[in-house]
């Protein structure tokens, strides 16, 4: 191994940097990962420059030996965000890599020019080659992360959207719950509905499953937990929309939901939620009708 | 000393929390609650805690507790205005407050109280234990 203060890859990389420049856009032009129709010519070369730049400057301040050494830390952020930008954009993570990975090249070359000696060129091109992949890692790890957050966000979205508390009558409110449920989900349900009960002053809240696709026994425990938090605060709640198959679950399971009121349509839990606000339906006579 | 006040209006108790409970606020609440309850022979009891926002395992247990013992000394007891967090709070430590009624605000509370000592009046005492929250509202 070379050891760091007699390498030459420090002088190399801040000698050669025009040169390397160059190469390297070339290199990564003839690439398959190259999309001119996803990043601008201009954009690619401002990228790789700073990132050159940065990194030269990484190695000059001694972090030869691994990008962990605290010299690599601008170098580190300017590839999470590259990564980033990348991920958003719609680069392939293998495109993202190459970006990094066809750096060696160019590398190569030029310390083949400057360095003579065949043994020494060998622990020249071990270390840079230890570098690029390192640094290649840290670009997937980036790139990974950025999707990631792109999916948890997502996640977040859909929870909100799929429970919407609506209103049905003045003090009745009805819940409808598609999918499947999980604690996360009951959690935010529970929350958004007790929040609406608080605003809207509502008696009675139905809570309809019907595109609930299965009923366990953690799923039935949500529902009793929700319903008894709304009966804490001062509200009915009336489930719904049990089908056959789940009502012959939820008792062959043995959950108790004798203390709930259930129906098996949302209208017939309406029905019984205007009864209880002291509401009545009727026909109109035939000749208001139109 | 810090006390929680309790106000006598007719025949009924109205307790207000309006501060941080904390344990021995609750102990001494209970010990009034009941001394009150026994002294003046009231109906019902409104425990109103809208401004309470958090909640730990022994005050929601005081709670629970409290509202049951009012109920054995033959007051009819509503818990009013609890907030959704602590209503979450409870249900997750497994207080439910089984068989203590609630409503949502005090107004409600004081309806849900009035049919209940109405329907009291009229019926035997058994009637009432069975009787469901629901048949309150439906305005007979």
């Amino acid at each position: 191994m070379t050891p760091r203060d007699t390498s030459v890859l420090p002088s190399v990389l801040q000698k050669r940097s025009a040169e390397l420049l160059d190469a390297w856009i070339a290199e990564q032009t003839r690439s398959d990962g190259y999309r001119p129709d996803l990043i601008a010519d201009a954009e690619l070369r401002d990228q790789s420059r700073e990132l050159l730049a940065s990194a030269s400057a990484a190695v000059s301040a001694g972090g030869l030996e691994s990008p962990t050494h605290p010299s690599w830390q601008a170098t580190r952020q300017l590839l999470n965000s590259i990564a980033e930008s990348r991920a958003t954009a719609g680069f392939a993570p293998a495109a993202t890599a190459t970006f990094v990975l066809s750096l060696k090249q160019p590398i190569f070359e030029a310390l083949r020019k400057d360095v003579q000696n065949p043994e020494r060129l060998a622990d020249e091109l071990w270390h840079a080659t230890t570098l690029i992949d390192r640094l290649a890692l840290q670009t997937m790890e980036s790139t990974l992360e950025a999707r990631e957050r792109v999916i948890a966000r997502q996640h977040e979205d859909m929870l909100e959207l799929s429970t919407p508390v609506v209103k049905l009558w003045d003090g009745i409110l009805a819940l409808p719950m598609i999918g499947t449920l999980d604690s996360a989900r009951t959690q935010v349900v529970m929350e958004s509905l007790l929040q609406r009960i608080v605003e809207t002053g509502a008696e009675v809240a139905i809570i309809d499953i019907t595109g609930v696709p299965t009923v366990d026994t953690l799923v039935a425990q949500h529902l009793i937990k929700t319903v008894t938090a709304a009966r804490l605060m001062g509200a009915d709640c009336i489930i719904s929309g049990i089908r056959p198959q789940i009502a012959a679950t939820i008792v062959h399971l043995g959950v108790d939901l004798s203390e709930v009121a259930t129906k098996s349509t949302l209208a017939d839990a309406f029905r019984l939620a205007l009864a209880r606000t002291g509401h009545s339906l009727g026909r109109a006579p035939a000749r208001e009708r139109r | 000393m810090e006390r929680i006040p309790i106000l006598k209006m007719g025949e009924f108790l109205l307790v207000t929390i309006q501060v941080d409970m904390h344990d021995r606020l609750a102990m001494q609440l209970q010990d009034d609650l009941t001394d009150r309850i026994a002294a003046t022979g009231a109906r019902g009891v409104l425990i109103d805690i809208s401004a309470l926002e958090m909640v730990d395992s022994f005050i929601g247990r005081m709670i629970a507790n409290i509202a049951a013992m009012a109920r054995i000394l033959d007051a009819q007891t509503v818990v009013t205005g609890m907030q959704p967090a602590v209503a979450i709070t409870l249900v997750e430590l497994g207080l439910t407050l089984t068989g203590v009624r609630t409503a949502l605000n005090v107004e409600r509370g004081m309806t849900l109280l009035r049919s209940l000592l109405d329907e009291a009046a009229g019926v035997a005492h058994d009637a009432i234990a069975d009787s469901e929250d629901a048949d309150v509202g439906a305005g007979e």
